[in-house]
């Protein structure tokens, strides 16, 4: 099933309302399921590393639909404050909460609704592709596509019993952006997630983020890609 | 969980045959100590829990340094603890599936190591059900060595030298319960109990200093 509802059209005639579901050629899958209104709310935070402090003073909050991009030098410590707001870095200053409509925080900390994409890709050398993909989808729950509609995302379906290690550089990338697709998450927060991919698969990147930001997600990420997003914040470290 | 199990096992089985690595040491170590201690076969039969014990211990450091140190490099263990599942479940099962690729082929061997070394039929059950019982703890407290030499490039040095003196009661315990099974007066019952209570307390203990060990020392 390939349209699911993202693209109704309302016609209104003066008597009848009719629904119809327009088929379109492009694929398009939502991103998101199960949104709730909410808010990432980013206060003071600062994070240090050896004792010495890289990052302060980090304060913004993003609601459901918004994307921040985190820019800065090589060296300058957008990569620690994307760890530290998945949770994989403990913070010497600040808080970070994800809060409801009333200002109330969520139950779980907030690693747990986080996608984390960082230079590594976070895949099995010796497993197949269908086997990485589908052990990470059972372990994080939360079922959004299958393997397959993931990896077709990507364009890659020719590649699912192929091990891991025999892809290239790019491939395992795109390998690795699938995974963000097999498990529903309302933050992704990706490092450099373009690294290594040509201009096609930037495109696909691209597109694949904007469905996500337009599906209510939230995006977090480390990049000099324009995204092409309507509602972005930039965070500049180290200015 | 279950999934974590069997992703485990099949990378075990793929990468180098994790489980016949480990039985081929084991071989390496038994075959060179009859050589050591001479054509006394009086000797190397009274001599043989005790060297199948080490062999055992040995090989079941192999991997250990694989455990925490390959997920960090490849930047799963970044996905491994975000995740709402309780971090100690998780290294629980890693370190299970570490013994059941690594101290359990172990195990299934000994007889026929045991017999190599003029070991009693007897002798070689005592030291089949000891080893049962006693290699998960060396895989558990493993976990917790692994966990702290997991930023070391070459960390398998230090995780054995960490690993082994906490292995000592177990191997006490061990070589005490199969020594009461073959001499008379020597009770079995009570040091095997010991054993497995160590080997219980070492599951509970090892996951848990993993994940607090890992949850803390992020980078």
């Amino acid at each position: 099933m390939a349209v699911i509802g993202r693209l109704f059209q309302d016609v209104k005639g003066p008597f009848v309302v009719c629904r119809y579901v327009a088929f379109s050629a492009m694929r398009q899958r939502v991103l998101r399921v199960n949104t709730i209104p909410m808010k990432l709310r980013v206060e003071n935070m600062a994070l240090s590393r050896a004792g010495h402090q890289v990052v302060g003073d980090v304060d913004f909050t993003l609601s459901a639909g918004e994307a921040l991009i985190v820019t800065g030098e090589n060296g300058s410590g957008k990569s620690t404050t994307l760890r530290g707001i998945a949770g994989l870095l403990p913070l010497t200053a600040g808080t970070i909460s994800l809060v409801d409509e009333t200002g109330k925080s969520f139950e779980n900390p907030v690693r747990e609704y986080c996608h984390y994409l960082g230079h590594q890709n976070g895949m099995k050398p010796s497993l197949s592709v269908r086997e990485n993909l589908e052990f990470w989808q059972k372990f994080m729950g939360e079922k959004l596509l299958s393997v397959d509609e993931a990896l077709e995302e990507v364009d890659l379906t020719h590649t699912l019993e192929l091990p891991y290690h025999y892809l290239s550089a790019g491939q395992k990338r795109r390998v690795a952006i699938a995974r963000l697709l097999v498990s529903d998450r309302p933050i992704w927060i990706l490092d450099e997630p373009t690294s290594g991919l040509d201009a096609q698969s930037v495109s696909v990147f691209t597109s694949l983020a904007k469905t996500f930001v337009e599906d209510d997600g939230i995006l977090i990420a480390a990049t000099h890609l324009p995204l092409g997003l309507e509602k972005t914040q930039t965070l500049e470290i180290g200015a | 969980m279950v999934a974590l199990l069997k992703r485990e096992v099949q990378i075990a089985w793929r990468s180098g045959g994790g489980a016949l690595t480990g039985v081929l040491f084991f071989l390496a170590v038994v075959t060179v100590f009859p050589f050591a201690v001479g054509p006394d076969t009086k000797l190397l039969s009274h001599l043989a829990p005790a060297i199948l014990w080490i062999g055992a211990l040995l090989a079941s450091l192999l991997g250990l340094d694989r455990m925490f140190a390959q997920e960090r490099e490849d930047g799963s263990l970044d996905v491994l603890v975000m995740q709402g599942h309780p971090l100690m479940a998780v290294f629980f099962v890693k370190a299970f599936a570490h013994w059941l690729m690594s101290g359990l082929p172990l195990v299934l061997a000994t007889p026929l190591f045991g017999i190599m070394l003029n070991l009693s039929p007897l002798g070689i059950g005592a030291t089949m059900v000891t080893l049962l019982a006693g290699t998960p703890a060396i895989s558990f407290i493993g976990a917790a060595g692994a966990s702290v030499a997991v930023k070391l490039p070459r960390g398998g040095m230090l995780i054995s030298v960490l690993v082994l003196p906490l292995v000592i009661p177990v191997l006490v315990f061990g070589i005490a319960a199969i020594t009461g099974a073959l001499q008379d007066p020597a009770p079995f019952t009570a040091p095997f109990l010991l054993l497995c209570a160590i080997t219980l307390f070492t599951s509970v203990l090892g996951p848990l200093a993993a994940s607090v060990m890992l949850r803390h020392s992020a980078d």
